[in-house]
């Protein structure tokens, strides 16, 4: 008997295929891991259960009984419960409060009868929570309780937790796990979606791998190594080094020291990070998302300051100058988030001209026919798809992206700080990113690539640094670079692994 | 099983142009009930209203003296707007030219027209300046709600009018809660003989002409409307927001002053209590009309100098109450930025 | 000196009972996470819809009735526009204060035409449940609507506290997607919230014309629904803090009276507009400390 059995799976967003028949059986009383790369459908298969999306094609039984969920409040009434990466939870409300928010009941809340009732449940769950505290006043670790404190407040017996730990600090990791083995000796099950190797092996009963939307099986943990999971999750036991020759890098041209910064939480971000990248190479920092990645090219691009640590571009110090002043040290950014970097109302030649105003302007006025030559050089030179007086929201992700690629690149930069530069665009689109990031490296600028897929990391880097929970965990040449390795520097797995996985580790 | 969806998508060119004449049918329609509750013939009373001030010379030049300090209210507001700073104190930021007219008229005597103007102008400008700066600073460097402080102290200016005008600068001739004359250097000449129409008209022209060069043609426009839009990316962009704010809420200021000149100089002579009495709020729902277009002002300040001279003529011929001009021009706003937001709607069967 | 104190706090009672009103209707729209500057047309619409129908059928409570549906209507305007279409909370409040105007002095001049006296009418008189006791007795000596007023205070604490409907509000002006993903409407419940803001803004109105005043003036308002928008900062949107609020500004208005009266020599504009300064100042020290609802002017669309 199954709690839980999705048959035949199929969704698809546009041109992707996000899950492809795919299947998956959930038991009573188990803690199941969903593991998986960024973007392997892990969290879409969730959310189809959870009623957020709705599959193309495929079937969903609930206790053997065939389900149709077509909202979350289909999935409540079936007894499922999800904790998304984004609490949504009133942070001005009380727990109890929140928890009660939208249930039904009386017009007049009796706050002391809640509190009791919630105080209760937490005792059962073994779930602590201070019914009257007001969720601004609690730590990530504590809101993410409440949202499973929500879930089984709503009688859920299957317990859907996206990514739960990416938020945790290492204490709040070990609690959330004994909370955890609770439910399961309570009966519940627990999908627990994850790519961090070394809580699978702690707290799951069994393993199910996702890879560019397919399942690749479920596994027993027992019968399963970190290493084999790795490899599972990672698809390639080596990578083909088809690299184009390699130069000798030249002198440092950006050096990162000691740099430090606190989240929007107040917890650190970034702890004492520090490397180099020189002239006519390309660092590639891989990581799995929320490791410190935002936070760092947010500071390399002016958006963010730094609570301790310094940053040198040529041996010019920019730690904590505006945007304008990094843009002037020819330092190019491309930020994470497109829309962040463009202003979306105004058109492409616009844009263009933006991050480089005064270079169009003669006392004052824009030289607008400068500005439009200097558009369609870009729109020509760079394949872009639009013409010079769309609006740049028009534009496809992709052809944004080559604008503000355009934008940087045409000044020359010293540096190029590139934060996801591919996520979400099409094959040609990444194709073009990547082989104009190289072109870069050999006109000799130093190169710092940020970024999730670990493809385009191992394809274009010269160094591979791995970030994990805001550290450098180590930086590896790509030449000896391994998946099993990269695969577990990446899920912080524990310093003896890595040392066991390669002997090539350098800090 | 046929489903339909709204659809966010942008609307087709010709549906913006067709968007104010569908406002105006719609505000017809609804504010036909006050004309029958008045008694009237709605069709009647909108012939007084729209058709009757266009066809004669007299009336036709009188839509142009109501416009002129729209005009400029409507840009200042659109100014501000630009750069997203709400200033809802064009009103204050007229009167305060209109003081510093008054004042300018009563120490200039004897200068001719050729410098008392001029001084008149900057003057007003400055004094429009002076009063967006507090809501302006405290925006920037505090993050004080640029909205209530404006319309804070758009009453704290009418307490200041009333002081001077029943205090240091009550008229001793005629005794009344006004301004002496001001001097003749500081007045504005006429247009067209004896009509109300005056230099200010120009000035207004003027004025919005060269916002739009600035909005469209000048760095400094391009940063401002980049602020506006977004002020993430325009900080990423390497413009300084918080002085691209200041300094566009301060041009608001001056642009609104301007009109306050305009008023005193050119219309009343003198400064009375009741020198803008909604002026710079309406000059909200120009800037509205036009889109935030700076050339858009002018037809949008015009279409509203046509409703104020209109409700006089619907008055006068069928007496119906004068305010329904101003019913007309808010129902006229309320249905514009709600057609602005549904044509970005479509129905689609799914 | 006891004439004086007791006089001051008789009229800072009698100015604070608008605002009050004022307040707690704005606090209903904002905590729901709508702004709105239809406050100030909307006690001017109260103010004249309650005295033309008291004039009309002799009845002041009918005149309140009156008044508090008409209300209802100018925040069923204000929810259509600001809630369901989503359009520029700032415009469409002035907008709606514009029409509110317009309407109200269109429809006084159609009915009263153009008085050289303002028309009046026999107003709520004070009750005085202190008859004469000394101190309380005159202080006391108040309208009805300003003692309802003073129990609005607590009611509207209890309701936005400790009932589901003030939960829901605070909860879509916080975070409507949460509230959403809860199973509520937010479009409703921020419509019922402008509903219940617009009958109190009122009443505000309402009781300068049928209480205060028991007449009708164009300048009537005179820019204390604006005062009610700066002050719900100073109030950091707490029922509570309206009180203070509300008596701060009407005891600094009430001491401008006495002041003007005793002879000072201070032109009284100055005190005219020292509450409006104060209020100023007050927000620029509050300045970044205040816990605005966090969605405020922020229309919901549901992805």
């Amino acid at each position: 008997m199954d709690a839980i059995k999705m048959q035949d799976i199929t969704k698809r967003f546009g041109d992707v295929l996000a899950n492809n028949q795919i299947n998956f059986n959930l038991k009573p009383a188990e803690i199941h891991a969903l593991l998986g790369e960024n973007g392997a459908g892990k969290t879409t298969l969730m959310r189809i259960l959870y009623g957020l999306y709705h599959s193309d094609s495929g079937k969903i039984f609930v206790n053997e009984k065939l389900a149709h969920i077509s909202s979350p409040k289909d999935a409540i009434q079936l007894g499922i419960g999800m904790v998304t990466q984004h609490f949504t939870l009133v942070p001005t409300l009380t727990v109890a409060e929140n928890l009660v928010l939208g249930s039904s009941g009386t017009a007049i809340l009796n706050a002391k009868k809640i509190q009791a009732e919630i105080a209760e449940a937490s005792q059962r769950f073994g779930i602590p929570v201070n019914p009257a505290a007001l969720i601004r006043h609690l730590s990530v670790g504590e809101r993410q309780r409440v949202e499973i404190l929500k879930a089984l407040y709503r009688n859920a017996r299957v317990l859907i937790l996206d990514e739960p730990t990416a938020v945790l600090v290492p204490q709040e990791v070990d609690a959330l796990f004994e909370s955890l083995e609770r439910l399961r000796k309570e009966g519940l099950s627990v999908i627990f979606i994850t790519h961090k190797l070394n809580e699978v092996m702690t707290v799951c009963d069994r393993i199910s791998v996702l890879r560019d939307g397919c399942m690749f099986g479920t596994v027993e943990k027992a019968a399963t190594t970190q290493t084999e999971l790795a490899c599972l999750m990672v698809g390639r036991e080596n990578f083909g080094v088809t690299r184009q020759a390699e130069r000798q890098p030249g002198k440092s041209l950006l050096k990162i020291e000691n740099l430090c910064v606190l989240d929007k939480k107040g917890l650190p971000a970034l702890k004492e990070i520090s490397f180099d990248v020189r002239a006519g190479e390309i660092l590639g920092i891989a990581g799995v998302s929320g490791n410190g990645q935002s936070e760092l090219s947010q500071i390399l691009a002016g958006m963010l300051k730094p609570t301790s640590g310094n940053f040198l571009v040529d041996e010019q110090d920019l730690t904590g100058a505006e945007p304008a002043q990094i843009t002037a040290a020819k330092v190019g950014c491309i930020l994470e988030d497109r829309h962040s970097a463009v202003v979306s109302e105004l058109s492409v030649t616009e844009n263009v001209a933006l991050m480089h105003l005064d270079q169009f302007t003669k006392q004052g006025v824009l030289d607008r026919k400068m500005m439009r030559k200097e558009a369609e050089k870009l729109i020509a030179e760079y394949q872009i798809k639009a013409s010079p007086d769309d609006r740049i929201r028009t534009l496809s992700g992709g052809n944004m992206q080559k604008v503000i690629l355009a934008r940087t690149l045409s000044q020359s930069p010293k540096v190029v700080i590139a934060a996801q530069p591919t996520r979400g665009l099409d094959i040609g689109a990444t194709e073009y990113i990547r082989s104009k990031l190289l072109e870069q490296r050999d006109r000799g600028a130093a190169v710092l690539l940020i970024s999730e897929d670990l493809d385009e990391i191992i394809s274009i880097s010269d160094r591979i640094a791995v970030i994990y929970e805001g550290s450098i965990i180590g930086i590896v040449p790509t030449q000896t670079a391994n998946a099993a390795q990269l695969g577990l520097m990446m899920s912080g797995s524990t310093l003896k692994n890595r040392e066991v996985a390669s002997g090539t580790i350098s800090n | 099983m046929a489903q339909f969806r709204i659809e966010r998508s942008p609307a087709p060119v010709w549906m913006r142009f067709l968007i104010p004449l569908i406002a105006v049918v719609i505000t017809f329609i609804i504010t036909s009930i006050l004309i029958i509750w008045a008694g009237a013939n709605p069709l009647e009373a909108y012939y007084y209203f729209f058709i009757a001030p266009l066809s004669s010379r007299v009336s036709l030049i009188e839509i142009l003296v109501k416009s002129t300090p729209l005009l400029l209210t409507g840009a200042a507001v659109t100014f501000a707007f630009s750069a997203s700073f709400w200033n809802i104190g064009a009103e204050g930021q007229l009167i305060a030219g209109a003081m510093m007219a008054a004042w300018l008229g009563m120490v200039l005597k004897g200068v001719p027209p050729i410098i008392g103007i001029p001084i008149m102008l900057v003057g007003g400008f400055i004094a429009g300046v002076l009063w967006a700066l507090l809501p302006a600073w405290l925006k920037v460097k505090l993050e004080v709600d640029e909205v209530v402080t404006t319309l804070l102290l758009n009453s704290v200016i009418l307490f200041l009018v009333s002081f001077f005008l029943n205090g240091p600068w009550r008229d001793p001739i005629s005794g009344w809660p006004q301004s002496a004359e001001i001097a003749s250097g500081t007045m504005f000449f006429k247009l067209i003989p004896r009509s109300r129409l005056h230099f200010g008209f120009i000035i207004a022209i003027a004025v919005i002409l060269i916002e739009w060069f600035v909005l469209s043609r000048m760095s400094f426009g391009l940063r401002m409307r980049a602020v506006g839009m977004g002020k993430e990316a325009a900080r990423f962009a390497g413009i300084n927001v918080q002085r691209t704010m200041l300094v566009s809420a301060l041009i608001s200021g001056g642009i609104a002053g301007l009109a306050g000149v305009g008023e005193v100089a050119g219309i009343h002579y003198h400064l009375i209590e009741a020198i803008s009495s909604g002026l710079g709020y309406n000059g909200i729902i120009v800037a509205t009309l036009a889109g935030l277009n700076p050339l858009g002002v002018i037809p949008a300040a015009l279409f509203m100098g046509l409703i104020d001279t209109g409700a006089q003529s619907v008055s006068r011929a069928l007496g119906v109450p004068i305010y329904l001009g101003t019913v007309v021009q808010a129902t006229l706003l309320l249905v514009t930025l709600g057609l602005f937001v549904l044509q970005n709607y479509r129905i689609r069967r799914v | 000196m006891e004439i004086f104190l007791v006089g001051l706090f008789a009229a800072t009672l009698r100015v604070a009972t608008p605002l009050i009103f004022g307040m707690l209707g704005e606090l209903f729209c904002e905590r729901s996470g709508v702004l709105n500057l239809g406050i100030e047309g909307t006690m001017f619409l109260g103010s004249f819809v309650g005295f033309a129908v008291a004039s009309q059928t002799g009845s002041l409570w009918l005149g309140l009735l009156a008044a508090i549906l008409a209300g209802i209507i100018s925040g069923l305007l204000m929810a259509l526009l600001a809630v369901w279409l989503g359009v520029n909370q700032h415009v469409s409040g002035l907008g709606i204060t514009l029409l509110w105007t317009g309407v109200s002095l269109f429809g006084f001049r159609l009915i009263f035409g153009d008085p050289k006296v303002p028309p009046s009418i026999d107003s709520f008189s004070p009750l005085s449940p202190f008859g004469e006791i000394r101190i309380l007795g005159p202080i006391f000596q108040q309208h009805l609507l300003t003692y309802i007023a003073l129990l609005m205070i607590p009611l509207v604490w209890w309701v936005i506290y400790r009932t589901k409907f003030g939960l829901n509000i605070r909860a879509v002006g916080e975070n409507p997607e949460a509230a959403d993903a809860a199973g509520l409407n937010v479009y409703m419940v921020r419509t019922l919230a402008l509903v219940i803001g617009g009958a109190l803004m009122a009443v505000a109105g309402a009781f300068l014309s049928l209480a205060q005043l028991g007449a009708f003036t164009y300048g009537m308002i005179a820019g204390r629904g604006w005062v009610c928008i700066a002050l719900i900062i100073f109030a950091n949107w707490h029922p509570l803090g309206v009180l203070w609020g509300a008596l701060i500004f009407g005891g600094i208005s009430a001491l401008q009276l006495r002041l003007q009266v005793s002879g000072l020599d201070l032109p009284y504009e100055v005190f005219l507009a020292l509450p409006y300064l104060v209020t100023i100042a007050a927000l620029a020290i509050a300045g970044r400390n205040v816990s605005a609802p966090s969605m405020l002017l922020k229309p919901y669309r549901r992805e």
